[in-house]
């Protein structure tokens, strides 16, 4: 079974095997407006959560992604470099941004899940 | 509008805010020799005939750079500067040369500064340049900042050959933004093992050419060395018109080029204010400091300017943007511009050949003086030259003669004995034959 998560900061967070993959949720694409470019971690680089993991910018303003759980970059989805709009026509797939191979899978269990995020959007619509 | 000035309850209400007694105490970072106590001893009423007697009698103590034979460069060079350049730049269409906040509506100074990077991007052989920074020096200084994020490592190694205001300049930045600076003891006659020293947390090495004292060098087979390494080449310019003659730091290899766009358009101006010029790769663009015009289509599909690439700037993007820098040298760019396109690409080398032939016949000269030694192997238009003795007070003799006849390195490394007898030598179009024959007679004289 997989499990989704997200953050207050609008991050979703999927496990993969023993992978996390990370990504913006529809909210926040819909909130930010054309995408048009996405800085990337390099592979290897440690991340913790709630820091800054990568940055993406859209017409209206660049805004950092945070790292939903701590751990170390094993793949990022260098797709978006040539097509960043995939962020805003596929943001839960093809628009995903890391790879996290991570570190305490306790983390997880502080964030939200689909229907707590749910209402975390319904509030500040 | 009417102009309602500080009451002294703002002032002290705004004071206690930051917590500190008085106005004075925010000036506590100015050495205390440097600052004036009290009001200065001055009449309190004069003639404006009488004033303008005072003034021009003090200003002619001075030896002005336009009044004499000058052979002084060191980052700032006297070219000439046709009248078209002043007249141009005080078009009513130019009179507003700042960058503007409401970008759209100000298409000629978008226009010119989309030109200006582009004849930036050209000179330095780069893909992208942006539309000016402040000067030389803070252009250096950011480009090893544009290079700590990039590769996300904090030492900048500062080749001996890069002029020491820059190095300075960059020292300041990185003792208050928090990084490391590896500066190189200066070299006259080269021989520094730049690579040797690249390790795997250096971002950069910065390196000068033509260098502070001169010399021309080739660093196409160093750039792949830094990058090896993981570091960025930057690449510094203080003379830009020696692009003319020489190749471009983009040919080199380099990463970042930051260069003083003085000479071309603009006066000595005091030392300031001057034209940074900034330059680098497209794929590195995301993190260039200042403001960027980009070219683009209106709705109805004609040709149009905008500010573009601004979620970099401080306006959107707060503390994190690449540079505090959200303005840039406006007029500065605009005569350089100006100029650069009277001269065309003919000009340019035209010029630049004007100022190599002048150098070489001084050098040829200066050198034939028992005792004078050249220093450079290659050099465009300043070289450094060995006197038989300590340059300051031989310097100071022919100023006394009316001859300004360069910059002796100890004005600038005081704590160098080995350099004191070192002297920089520029001469550029505007130094005339009779130039020449009076500072070799008159260097003749004072070092016999």
């Amino acid at each position: 079974m997989t499990t989704l998560r997200f953050t207050k900061d609008h991050e979703w967070v999927r496990l993969d095997g023993d992978l996390a993959v990370v990504g913006i949720t529809d909210y926040a694409q819909s909130q930010l407006g054309d995408v048009v470019y996405v800085e990337l971690p390099e592979i290897g680089r440690r991340v913790e959560q709630g820091k800054e993991a990568a940055v993406v910018e859209s017409v209206k303003a660049a805004s950092e992604v945070y790292a939903p759980v701590s751990g170390e970059v094993a793949e990022v989805n260098e797709a978006l470099a040539a097509d960043p709009a995939m962020v805003n026509d596929d943001p839960m797939g093809d628009g995903w941004f890391l790879k996290l191979r991570i570190k305490d899978p306790k983390e997880l269990d502080g964030l939200m899940d689909e229907a707590a995020y749910k209402r975390l959007v319904e509030e500040q619509s | 509008m009417r102009y309602l000035p500080l009451t002294d309850p703002d002032r002290q209400e705004m004071l206690a805010a930051i917590g500190v007694d008085s106005i004075d105490a925010l000036f506590a970072d100015v050495p205390h020799q440097a600052r004036l106590d009290g009001l200065l001893d001055l009449p309190r009423t004069m003639g404006e005939l009488e004033v303008e007697r005072a003034i021009s009698a003090m200003a002619s103590r001075n030896l002005a750079a336009g009044s004499v034979p000058l052979f002084i460069g060191g980052g700032a060079y006297r070219h000439h500067i046709p009248a078209t350049v002043d007249h141009l730049i005080q078009r009513g269409e130019f009179l507003t040369s700042y960058t503007p906040y409401q970008p759209e509506i100000s298409q000629g100074t978008l226009q010119y500064l989309f030109e200006f990077q582009t004849q930036v991007a050209l000179l330095t052989g780069m893909e992208v340049a942006n539309a000016s920074l402040y000067d030389g020096a803070t252009a250096c200084a950011e480009a090893v900042m544009m290079a700590n994020r990039l590769t996300r490592r904090g030492q900048a190694i500062l080749s001996g050959g890069l002029h020491p205001h820059y190095r300075e300049a960059c020292e300041t930045y990185a003792r208050f933004v928090g990084f490391e600076v590896a500066a190189q003891a200066p070299a006259p006659s080269g021989g520094e093992d730049l690579a040797g020293l690249i390790g795997r947390d250096t971002s950069c090495v910065v390196v000068q050419n033509p260098d502070f004292f001169g010399e021309i060098r080739d660093y196409s087979e160093f750039a792949p060395i830094c990058h090896e390494a993981g570091a960025l080449l930057v690449v510094v310019v203080t003379e830009i018109l020696s692009l003319g003659a020489i190749r471009p730091p983009g040919e080199m290899g380099a990463d970042i080029v930051a260069a003083e766009g003085q000479s071309i358009g603009n006066a000595l101006n005091f030392g300031g204010p001057h034209l940074g010029l900034f330059a680098s790769r497209d794929k590195f663009v995301r993190q260039m400091p200042g403001r960027l015009v980009g070219e683009t289509v209106d709705a109805d599909g004609r040709r149009g300017w905008v500010l573009t690439l601004s979620t970099r700037e401080q306006h959107i993007r707060r503390e994190r943007a690449t540079s505090n820098i959200c303005t840039n040298s406006g007029l500065c760019a605009l005569a350089f511009t100006i100029h650069l396109a009277l001269l065309g690409e003919t000009g340019l080398v035209r010029l630049a050949r004007l100022n190599h032939a002048a150098a070489v016949r001084l050098a040829e000269r200066l050198e034939r003086i028992p005792g004078v030694q050249l220093l450079n192997q290659a050099f465009f238009n300043e070289f450094a030259l060995r006197l038989p003795r300590p340059v300051a007070p031989v310097v100071e003799a022919l100023a006394e003669k009316g001859v300004l006849a360069g910059i002796p390195i100890s004005r600038l490394y005081p704590d160098r004995p080995a350099l004191a007898d070192v002297l920089l030598v520029a001469a550029t179009e505007m130094v005339t034959e009779e130039d020449i024959d009076r500072l070799d007679r008159e260097l003749r004289e004072v070092l016999s």
